[in-house]
């Protein structure tokens, strides 16, 4: 029999505020010694009252607005109720029956340059809520930590559809997610770091079937590449268990990296009653229409309209295109030199080629956090097209600012890079190479027109590069006619 | 036999331990009494009466507290605080066991500024553990009695800030009041005790109860004491997202300005009469109506339906709140934790167990009932519908009466140990006050004549952020009667 998966993805972010959700703690506590980012509030303490940090309100409704859901006109928070040491006041802040978003959707488009068609990933809400701090687990194997620095980041959940049927499907959804919340900048989106965390709720049923099968929750992934090993893992799975006339068991399950396999955590009968109710501490808020709008008329261009602005209005490919708008940084990058440049094809085959080959080499990731800035990069596409470098000199040129960061004309000064254009020069050193090279002319001569590029080359050596390949080209094939018929 | 209580003809007569905190001033500022001599005086009687009445948990040194702080009321006058109230640095213990040994690393609210205003601090009184009971034999630590007679109970929970008004230790006592923690120890002890608009006073640093009923409110010896404590303790508190943004008015300016009684409607609710209420109860509530009838009110009577559903309903809010708002004492961050266990759930379970005395335990199972999956409909979203039908019974009533007055508790105060063993009896004297908490209310009790020797309470209530308007008819009741110049024999 055929199956299909059904997948939900539950993906909770850390929003990227200065403080925390409740408190006036910083949220940078990354590197702190355990427990120093921490109030009476955020641990926990007797008689203290939460006060919502305003800013997470904001960007739950960008987020919200950015990912095409509708924003509760009243929202309040509620408390979910359970004991464990990483939870300071044994429940969390949380929001049960009124979101602060909901019914939302995410375009998957990844495959587009493949030849794949756009599929909508419903999202049915988001919500807001408190992180947990952190258990540490003593080397001696019996006692246990805790570390509150956590405790009380701000965080967004953000529920899909059971819309997804692939693992790859997942990890596109999780991809786009992330641009997104990027170019909104209310998240810094890490997995490794666990700014962005994700579960997966994974079905089976056999091809055709309407009906939901059974579900299993998935925890404990720590990449997207982990997620999708783990839900091609669990899907494998459950389709051998349905095969083998089983049902399958509705449980949380635990994905182990390192053995790459889906274990048993608790069984649906073990699971919590949270014991939801409004939080009492916490009035309900109502959000003016005036707000909403404010929010979403600052919201930056998104990446579905910027990949349609570079396909209709600049001519990019599909692949270019999708690249840059998928990369929020690069693609403001290309925003501002194209805003003053307008051979965008260039500017893209630099950004997706030398330069973006120059990042990986050095591990940098958002473009702007190098030296390289829009300014250099125009300034020496310039320089290419008036002839005062060549292409390749460029690609030297490149190195050199993202060593230095110097200006294109500076690096090209202080190198000696500059083109050399000079007829004369330049047929004395044409001169010089006929010279030294009477067989490659026979070869010419003879027929052999690939004689030409190797004598091209030892130009070029001579010139260190600097010379005009062009001009050099043009005025070789003129000599080497000059011979060739005498 | 000599009488367990001394009625005064006037404050002049009072020793100055039992001198209302606005005689106080005068004194102060006449230079008739030194700030020192207020605060020795009061931490000596704290110290000598403590074995006997146990109204404190701490006594502070009688080093604390002097700011310096001047043109204030309440600079150099020696204050107590409830033990659920934090003080930094001073050992909050809520009157349970599980923080037997927990010192805060911050003031509430109403510490800072109390001593902000200069008020010295005598220290921490005693209560019902977790402000779950009436009569302050739930604490920890022993109960509580009543000075005018120690085979009684004070009433609670907040009973020791009531003692310690009504024995002379503190011209002014803050308690928490959930459902009438501070009206009924206040009308058992014969002091003035208000539980004011929810969102009046900050809960900052209120270990919660039940967060939707809490609210923190004086005991002093008047009313117009009461009015000056409102003004130091109330306001908008940024720290607290349910306190009120409501301007503060000075209700000692107000309260000094006097009120007009003629023509203020003072409703009676026919609910609050019935079978059940002491005979002294009700001749002291009558005759204070018949009072302000001759001074020129007019009585109205009022409705309250939906009186009948109030006792099950706050005990389902207040459990429900109660079960989470105790989640933290788990044994994971501070307080007691259980000497010996085999793991993470045995440490919870121990910790709770032995923490937490019955009445606190019985209140979380009850509340963690109500808000179980398949429950929650049935009892706490039930129990919230029928606390708005409670909001709205007294809109109603205070669309006909400016004022609504009635007992504060069916009796006077009760043996030692006499409802311990039945407690549905003791949630039974909370009848009257607790509709308040529901209703989120100002209410306050004052002192209306004895019955049988002991002090009976008169309930007044307002309408929201009426305080102003409630102290002033109180004050005006007290300008023309001498209840409140009776006091415990200590």
């Amino acid at each position: 029999m055929k199956y299909e998966a059904v997948i939900g993805l539950e993906v909770h972010v850390q929003l990227s505020t200065n403080t925390k959700i409740f408190c006036s703690c910083s949220t940078r506590y990354s590197g702190n010694e355990p427990n120093t980012s921490v109030c009476e509030v955020c641990s926990g303490q007797p008689g203290v009252l939460p006060v919502l940090n305003a800013e997470v309100l904001k960007r739950a409704v960008k987020t919200g607005l950015a990912l095409n859901c509708s924003i509760a006109k009243r929202t309040k928070f509620d408390r979910k109720n359970y004991f464990y040491p990483d939870l300071p006041k044994g429940y969390q802040v949380s929001q049960f029956d009124m979101p602060i978003c909901a019914n939302g959707y995410i375009i998957v488009n990844d495959g587009l340059a493949e030849g794949k068609k756009d599929k909508k990933i419903g999202i049915t809400r988001i919500h807001m809520e408190e992180d947990a701090g952190k258990n540490v687990h003593g080397s001696d194997g019996k006692s246990s930590f805790v570390d509150y620095n956590r405790a009380g980041v701000p965080l967004l959940e953000i529920v899909s559809e059971p819309d997804i049927r692939t693992s790859s499907e997942a990890k596109e959804y999780l991809e786009k997610l992330k641009t997104i919340l990027k170019y909104i900048d209310v998240s810094d989106c890490n997995m490794e770091d666990g700014s962005l965390r994700c579960d997966a709720n994974v079905s089976v049923r056999p091809a055709g079937e309407t009906k939901l099968g059974t579900k299993v929750e998935i925890k404990n992934m720590n990449s997207f590449r982990g997620v999708q090993k783990a839900i091609d893992y669990e899907i494998e799975r459950q389709i051998k268990v349905c095969e083998s006339g089983s049902k399958i068991t509705q449980e949380t399950r635990l994905y182990d990296e390192a053995k790459a396999v889906t274990l048993t955590m608790r069984k649906k009968e073990e699971a919590f009653d949270y014991r939801y109710f409004p939080e009492p501490d916490l009035p309900p808020y109502d959000i003016a229409p005036k707000d909403i709008d404010a929010i979403n008329s600052a919201l930056p261009e998104l990446p579905d309209a910027k990949f349609a602005r570079y396909i209709n209005e600049m001519q990019l490919s599909v692949y270019d295109a999708s690249l840059l708008s998928n990369n929020p940084s690069l693609a403001a990058f290309f925003d501002e030199c194209a805003a003053g440049y307008k051979n965008y094809k260039a500017i893209t085959n630099w950004l997706l080629g030398d330069i973006s080959k120059k990042m990986n080499e050095l591990g940098i990731e958002d473009i702007f956090s190098s030296r390289i800035r829009p300014e250099n990069l125009l300034e020496m596409l310039v320089l290419i097209d008036n002839g005062t470098i060549s292409g390749k000199i460029a690609k030297t040129v490149v190195d050199e600012i993202f060593a230095s960061g110097e200006k294109s004309s500076k690096i090209i000064e202080k190198l000696g890079l500059v083109q050399i254009s000079d007829d004369g020069f330049i047929l004395k050193i044409i001169n010089e190479v006929v010279a030294e090279n009477p067989k490659s002319i026979s070869d010419y001569i003879s027929g052999k027109e690939a004689a030409v590029g190797f004598l091209v080359g030892q130009i070029m050596k001579k010139t260190r590069g600097k010379a005009n390949p062009k001009l050099v080209n043009e005025m070789l094939i003129t000599e080497l006619a000059k011979l060739k018929n005498a | 036999m000599s009488e367990n209580y001394i009625k005064y003809a006037n404050y002049k007569e009072m020793p100055a331990h039992f001198k209302p905190a606005h005689e106080i001033r005068k004194m102060i500022d006449a230079k008739e009494i030194s700030e020192a001599e207020l605060m020795e005086s009061a931490v000596r009687r704290s110290k000598e009466t403590n074995g006997l009445l146990n109204a404190f948990l701490s006594i502070n040194g009688g080093a604390e507290g002097f700011s310096g702080v001047k043109n204030s009321f309440w600079a150099g006058i020696p204050v107590a605080l409830k033990d659920n109230i934090v003080t930094k640095g001073i050992k909050t213990t809520a009157g349970s066991k599980i923080l037997e040994n927990y010192t805060p690393i911050y003031d509430a609210t109403v510490v800072q500024k109390l001593k902000n205003a200069g008020a010295p601090i005598v220290g921490k009184t005693n209560m019902d553990e977790f402000a779950m009971g009436s009569s302050t034999e739930n604490s920890a630590f022993g109960v509580t009695k009543n000075p005018w007679d120690i085979t009684r109970v004070p009433g609670g929970s907040s009973g020791g800030s009531a003692v310690a008004v009504a024995s002379g230790l503190a011209y002014m006592a803050l308690g928490s009041d959930t459902g009438g923690s501070i009206r009924q120890p206040a009308a058992l002890c014969g002091v003035c005790g208000m539980k004011p608009t929810y969102g009046r006073v900050s809960r900052y640093g209120l270990i919660a109860f039940a967060s939707s009923l809490d609210q923190i409110g004086p005991f002093t010896r008047d009313a117009l004491d009461m009015a000056y404590a409102l003004d130091v303790i109330c306001g908008h508190d940024p720290k607290d997202s349910t306190s009120s943004a409501a301007p503060a008015e000075s209700f000692s300016d107000f309260v000094k300005k006097g009120m007009d009684m003629n023509g203020v409607k003072i409703g009676i609710p026919d609910e609050y009469f019935g079978d059940g209420i002491e005979q002294g109860v009700a001749e002291r509530v009558k005759e204070a109506i018949n009072q302000f009838e001759k001074m020129g009110a007019k009585i109205v009577s009022v409705k309250l339906p939906h009186t009948k559903y109030a006792i099950p309903v706050y005990y389902l809010i207040a459990t429900a709140e109660a079960s989470s708002n105790l989640s933290r004492f788990d044994g994971v961050k501070y307080g007691f934790r259980a000497a010996e266990f085999k793991n993470l759930k045995d440490m919870y379970m121990k910790t709770r167990d032995e923490g937490f005395g019955a009445e606190v335990k019985r209140r979380i199972i009850l509340g963690t009932y109500a808000l179980s999956s398949g429950y929650y409909d049935a009892y706490y979203k039930t129990a919230q519908k029928a606390r708005t039908k409670i909001k709205e019974d007294f809109q109603a009533a205070f669309s006909r009466a400016d004022l609504i007055l009635s007992p504060v508790t069916p009796a006077t105060a009760f043996k030692i140990g006499e409802k311990t063993a039945d407690p549905l009896t003791m949630y039974m004297s909370d009848i009257f006050t607790i509709s308040a908490n529901l209703a989120s209310i100002p209410a306050l009790s004052i002192p209306c004549g004895l019955s049988g020797g002991m002090p009976v309470g008169l309930q007044l209530s307002g309408n929201y952020f009426q305080e102003g308007k409630m102290l002033a008819a109180a004050y005006e009741f007290q300008k023309r009667t001498d209840h409140h110049l009776c006091v415990a024999a200590v």
